[in-house]
């Protein structure tokens, strides 16, 4: 049971984030405010895998609202146990084949590299988005964790193409990936900048890796680029201004938390909120209403989206030279529990590597404790890449 | 001195689509329970996503060529945060930076003279839902969250509350006969933006806005109380005027002021990520533009020329149902003025009589033409085409049927007429005794039996006329 908050079905062989509705069951996005919330429907995603004969063994712990580190900070994880990642850890653990997670702050990619499995945060537009609970739409995916990049292409070519209940999915009716591009000759590129912001553990395992796609016949360099520092700092504040606003429709009004203590409409919405999120989801709120305030919106909210147009450029340029770019998830080999009060902060300082993906939509790919970012569905260019490493290991 | 008033609206407007803004619901007068038209969606639920409604972008266009606007080929939609529990995401969804139209005019005529009021810009958002008080407890009622609206701004065109009530029943003739709104009670709904300046002053004078009136004559009322109230501090220093959000109250027929500027509430607008912007390319623009309904102008100029009287026109253009029928009738080839009156004095009495309304007529125009073309074709008279229309009208008969069938379309010659007058006379001596004797209401019950025995043919002006000759 430690992986999971509830469990659906016990000979199931999938597991789903709780950030992720599954018809019936109860799905808290790890959070107090949205309690014994159980939706009337299923995510489009687990619909299309139940339609495959995958069934949903169970909802699995995250962080509240997939906002934290590695998902360390669910409200109904036992505390006692430091548990974090529990769907990256039930895919390792063999509990279940896959698992389906959502993507919007690098959380998903940061666990599934701390457990040693992968994960695809597709091409934005692909996946559905119906049946997630939302908190940043312009830049959230919903991915897979699966031990192999085999496993990956399979279950994400199920769950992706139009869906006619998501505005933003892309017309496409199916995606076709390969895992077979050969290897040989693809530029990969390396950012100097995060590989400095690294520990010892991570540079070695990132130049063990190079050395392995080297020997495989690619070609890796070392550039220098700030691209990732500005996209990490446009994400933080459209990030937190779409968590604000997707976030203040639980008011305790319609379902999930109600406070005891109230005596009319504002003290409602007050003690309910404050009850009912935990501190890294209020100070995203607070950052998040603060980037959007009439004295702000120009010079945050505004120019975010002005320098999300300026990445997004500046990528594609990347992309002419190279047919990926390779970097470490998280600046430490370790996991180290610290406090909650700190995480605003250490969440936004290790998205460095991570935001860009959510920011201009291009997929990312973790492999190996690695991530590979592509060009926007550029999937099975990284996927060959990954399955030509792993194949090589086995 | 004398004063200038200057007044801008804001217009609220329910728009006639089958189902809500971003969902399937259907609109909440399908509704007959308290959240009888609520889905995941309109209620708030996490999860769902808005989808957009492509009938409400169709009417949004056809209102914005009708008011002479330019069409936006790019239009987006913006969130606006605000806590209050009829609100179920905690935001509205609208348009801020690139509404659906802008820079339109309507053209106005009142007893002053005519001119042109602009329009600044028309956008397309949701409406939001209710809330019902009872004793201790509110309670909230969805079937009007995500109710498609389009908001009508004017510039602050307006000098008296006479223009901005002939603007609104405009409004409500043209979205009426385009089939944009039925405008109902409350379904059309003002915000009046109002301030006064000495005449001859260019400068705006100090601001107030009432929100939220819906019946004409409550708008009416409120702008004359505040213009005066404005008056009387700039006159009289009886108060300083603030820029601030007031209501009025119908039962003491004055403005309250609900808020002001200090505390009110920054609404944080920004894009709506899960809405990709709505592009109108020309092949769409060209379909909406084909299918959009005559300007009112010139649909009331035309009825005008084809000798249809004001209060007639007025009538028309209230409905789209009658403007249709009138339209499709007349292009069937039955005249304009003799086709109004069928419908406006016959159709409208039969239904009276029924205690229905216009808007139950069901009449078809190729019925309608077949009546009034017997009618003027002098095959039958008109009082046996008010029987056939009496008949289409309550039981929906084939009309050129139901007057053979009835024996009404008898040609009749004076000469068989003349010969059923004198059988009834012979039959009712007393009758034209009394007459001759001087009683002239034994007119009418003779008449009435030639009337009978005639079954309906023939030409009643023409018969009384036989009958006459035949009494003296």
């Amino acid at each position: 049971m430690k992986y999971y908050m509830e469990e659906i079905n016990k000979n199931g062989n999938i597991a789903v984030d709780d950030t992720i509705l599954v018809k019936g069951a109860v799905s808290a996005a790890g959070s107090y405010m949205l309690d014994g919330f159980k939706p009337l429907f299923s995510a489009e995603a687990v619909t299309r895998l139940e339609e495959k004969g995958y069934s949903v063994k169970g909802k699995t712990h995250v962080g509240e609202f997939g906002l934290d580190l590695v998902g360390e900070f669910s409200y109904y994880a036992e505390k006692t146990e430091k548990l974090y990642g529990a769907a990256a850890e039930a895919v390792k653990d063999g509990d279940v084949v896959a698992a389906l997670g959502v993507d919007v702050n690098g959380t998903t990619r940061r666990a599934a590299a701390l457990s040693g499995v992968d994960f695809l945060k597709p091409t934005y537009g692909t996946v559905s988005r119906y049946g997630i609970i939302s908190t940043a739409a312009s830049g959230e995916q919903l991915g897979v964790y699966a031990k192999d990049a085999d496993k990956i292409k399979e279950i994400a070519e199920i769950i992706s193409g139009h869906d006619e209940k998501d505005g933003t999915s892309l017309p496409e009716k199916t995606y076709a990936y390969s895992i077979n591009e050969s290897i040989s000759g693809k530029r990969v590129c390396v950012i100097k900048e995060l590989i400095d912001k690294c520990d010892e553990g991570v540079k070695a395992n990132t130049k063990a890796y190079i050395e392995k796609l080297k020997a495989l016949g690619a070609q890796v360099e070392e550039i220098s680029s700030d691209l990732f520092k500005t996209a990490n700092t446009a994400w933080q504040i459209l990030m937190s201004a779409e968590t604000c606003n997707n976030v203040s429709r639980y008011d305790g009004v319609k379902y999930g938390h109600r406070s005891e203590t109230y005596k009319n409409i504002d003290e409602l919405y007050v003690n309910s909120r404050s009850e009912g999120f935990n501190f890294l989801t209020k100070a995203v709120i607070l950052y998040g209403s603060d980037v959007l305030s009439k004295n702000r919106y120009n010079d945050c909210y505004d120019k975010s989206l002005r320098v999300r147009r300026v990445v997004y450029d500046e990528f594609k340029k990347l992309m002419e030279k190279y047919d990926c770019v390779l970097t470490p998830v998280l600046s430490k080999a370790e996991y180290e529990a610290y406090d909650i009060y700190e995480a605003f902060g250490k969440v936004f300082e290790e998205s460095e590597f991570t935001s860009i993906a959510n920011l201009i939509g291009v997929p990312a790919l973790i492999s190996d404790g690695v991530q590979f970012i592509g060009n926007h569905f550029g999937e099975s260019t990284l996927l060959s890449i990954a399955h030509s490493v792993e194949k090589e290991g086995k | 001195m004398n004063y200038e008033l200057v007044i801008g609206l804001e217009t609220h407007v329910e728009l006639s689509t089958e189902s809500k803004i971003f969902c399937s619901c259907g609109g909440h007068s399908a509704a007959n329970e308290p959240n009888d038209c609520v889905c995941p969606a309109c209620s708030g639920m996490p999860g769902m996503l808005p989808v957009m409604n492509k009938k409400v972008v169709e009417l949004a266009v056809t209102a914005g060529l009708m008011l002479n606007c330019e069409i936006s080929r790019y239009t987006t939609f913006d969130k606006k945060n605000y806590y209050y529990p009829d609100l179920p995401c905690a935001y509205q969804i609208t348009q801020l930076n690139h509404p659906i139209c802008t820079n339109g005019t309507v053209h106005l005529k009142t007893s002053k003279g005519e001119r042109d009021v602009r329009i600044k810009q028309i956008h397309m958002e949701e409406d939001a839902g209710k809330l019902v008080h009872s004793g201790n407890f509110s309670y909230v009622d969805f079937n009007r969250t995500s109710v498609p609206l389009i908001e009508i701004v004017t510039q602050p065109d307006f000098r008296s509350a006479e223009e901005v009530v002939t603007y609104l029943s405009k409004l409500k003739s043209m979205f009426r006969s385009g089939g944009i709104s039925e405008c109902e009670e409350g379904a059309m709904r003002c915000d009046v933006n109002i301030s006064v300046r000495p005449e001859g002053s260019e400068e705006f004078g100090v601001r107030t806005e009432i929100k939220n009136m819906s019946s004409f004559e409550a708008i009416e009322k409120a702008i004359n109380y505040e213009a005066q109230r404005h008056i009387d501090a700039l006159e009289y220093e009886t108060e300083e005027l603030v820029q601030e959000t007031r209501r009025f109250d119908d039962a003491s027929g004055k403005t309250f002021a609900m808020r002001n500027k200090e505390t009110e509430a920054d609404y944080r607008y920004f894009p709506d990520a899960n809405l990709m912007p709505i592009i109108i390319d020309d092949e769409w623009l060209e379909e909406i533009k084909k299918n959009k309904p005559v300007a009112i102008d010139d649909k009331a100029d035309k009825y005008r020329e084809e000798g249809i009287s004001e209060k007639e026109i007025d009538m028309i253009l209230q409905s789209q149902k009658i403007g249709t029928l009138l339209d499709e009738t007349i292009a069937l080839g039955c005249n304009p003025k003799d086709t109004a009156a069928w419908i406006l004095t016959d159709c409208a009495g039969i239904l009276r009589k029924d205690g229905k309304t216009m808007e139950d007529l069901s009449v078809t125009p190729e019925k309608l033409s077949s009546i009034i073309k017997m009618v003027e074709s002098g095959s039958i008279n008109r009082n046996a085409g008010k029987k056939i229309l009496i008949a289409v009208v309550e039981s929906n008969v084939d009309p050129v049927e139901y007057c053979k069938a009835q024996g009404l379309d008898k040609k009749v010659d004076t000469a068989a007429i003349g010969a059923v007058l004198d059988s009834v006379l012979a039959a009712n001596e007393q009758a034209v005794a009394d007459y001759k004797g001087g009683k002239v209401k034994a007119f009418q019950a003779l008449f009435g039996a030639c009337m009978r025995e005639l079954k309906g043919a023939g030409d009643p002006q023409m018969i009384k006329e036989a009958l006459e000759e035949k009494l003296k």
